[in-house]
Order: structure tokens, then sequence, then C-alpha cells
């Protein structure tokens, strides 16, 4: 049988979704990037000696914690959203129920990723 | 009529042991949902920190009781377990490890390192 995708759609790569292995790409990206903000979260919080207003608002003020913090947030909270959506693709089986879920993880976690984001910003710059 | 066929059943999951490795994907995925469920409780906990002490004293007070200790003892399983066994699956991303003998060695030590890295986080969080 003779091959019925066209030249260009084989060249580009991007499959019937149009989307190529983007998906596949940024979570392994985002995978790669939180190997060490994970270890640097998990040990930063466990040295923190206390949970008190002040001790964490100090630390998280100094400017790399800060960074770092802004840094695992983003990603993190990318991450998070690439993976439920793969297990809403699998699991969710009506086409309304899949969107909405997959429109509500994507908002959720973009609102509660600023939310951190300008939580540490606050802290750090207002004080 | 009693059940009179002997032919073999297909090997679903109530008769089928499933390998170590299945194990190990079912909890990749329910240690991802996990992992979600604890960044939104950090942005929680840093949200309470950038508004009053009354609210952050609320979030702390929290994560800082005999169950919040608990769940955050959980957290670090749960996010080491997923980070090692992603790492497990970046080595697959390029091809290496898919032999049968290789995944089970690299479940077992996906396991252990895992386990050594929240012992040694829970040491430095009690000694701090």
């Amino acid at each position: 049988m003779r091959n019925l995708r066209t030249p260009l759609s084989e060249v580009k790569g991007l499959g019937s979704a149009k989307e190529g292995t983007s998906h596949f790409w940024a979570q392994r990206l985002t995978a790669i990037a939180l190997i060490p903000l994970v270890l640097w979260l998990a040990f930063s919080v466990a040295s923190l000696p206390g949970m008190d207003y002040l001790a964490v608002r100090e630390w998280l003020a100094s400017p790399f914690t800060a960074i770092m913090m802004v840094l695992f947030i983003m990603v993190a909270f990318y991450h998070s959203r690439l993976g439920l959506q793969v297990i809403i693709e699998d699991y969710v089986g009506g086409h309304a129920g899949r969107m909405i879920a997959i429109i509500g993880v994507t908002f959720a976690a973009a609102i509660l990723a600023v939310v951190g984001v300008f939580s540490v910003l606050r802290i750090t710059f207002a004080g | 009529m009693a059940w009179n066929d002997t032919r073999p059943l297909s090997p679903h999951l109530q008769h089928y042991k499933l390998p170590l490795t299945a194990y190990l994907s079912v909890a990749h995925r329910a240690t991802g949902i996990v992992n979600s469920l604890a960044i939104v409780l950090l942005v929680l906990l840093i949200a309470s920190a950038a508004s009053t002490p009354e609210n952050h004293g609320f979030m702390a007070g929290l994560a800082t009781s005999w169950f919040g200790s608990l769940v955050l003892f959980g957290f670090t399983l749960t996010l080491y377990y997923h980070m090692c066994n992603g790492i497990r699956h970046l080595f697959w991303d390029v091809g290496y490890g898919f032999e049968v003998e290789t995944a089970t060695k690299s479940a077992y030590v996906c396991l252990a390192a895992a386990a050594t890295l929240s012992v040694i986080t829970w040491i430095v969080a009690a000694a701090a």
C-alpha cells in the first residue's frame, strides 16, 4: 500500500496531534532539573532548626534559597501537570470528563505555581 | 453444573504474580500523585509564611504535629522513590537497562537508594 502521509508531514515529524515528542521531551527535561532541586529542597527543609515564622521567612529571604525555591516551584508544577495529564488520559474514559480534568489540573498547577512564586518574592522583597 | 474446564486461564490480576518491576512501575505513578499533593502543601506553607504569623502558625502547627511529621516522613520516601525510579526511566529512555535481569537489579538499587536517602534526610532533620 502506498504511504498516505505527505512528505511534508513526515519531515515535520509532529504526528496527528501536531505536538510530536514535545510532551515527552518536556517531562524528561523537567525530570532532570528536579534531581538537584529535590535533593536541595529535602536537605534544606530537613536542616531548618524549626518551623517558626521568623526562621522560615529569614530562610526564604536569602537570595540562594529564593532562587532555588522559585525554580523548584515552577519546574515541579510543570512536571506534575505533565504527569497528571498522562494519568488522566489513561484512566478517564469520557471525552468531556477527560477534558475537564486536564483543564482543571492545568489551571490548578498554574495558579498554585504563581501563588508559590509570588509568596517567595513577597518574603524576599517586601520583607 | 460444576466447573470442569481444565484449560489454563488467561493470567489476569488475581492469578498472575506481578514481577517486582511491575510493582515499581505502579508505585511510580502512585508516588507521582502523592508528590503532586506534597508540592501543593509546600506552596500553602510558603504562602502562609508570606502572610500573617497567625496563618503561618496554623500551617506550621499542622506540619510539626505528630501526624504532620508522619506525612513529611512519607513525603521524603515518595519524593526520593519517584526521583530514583525516574533516573531508572531516564536510563531506559536512552536505551540502557531493558534486560529482565538488569531491570530487576536496578529495581533493588532504586529501592535501596530511596530508603538510604530518606534515612539520611531524617538523620539531618533529627540533628537540626
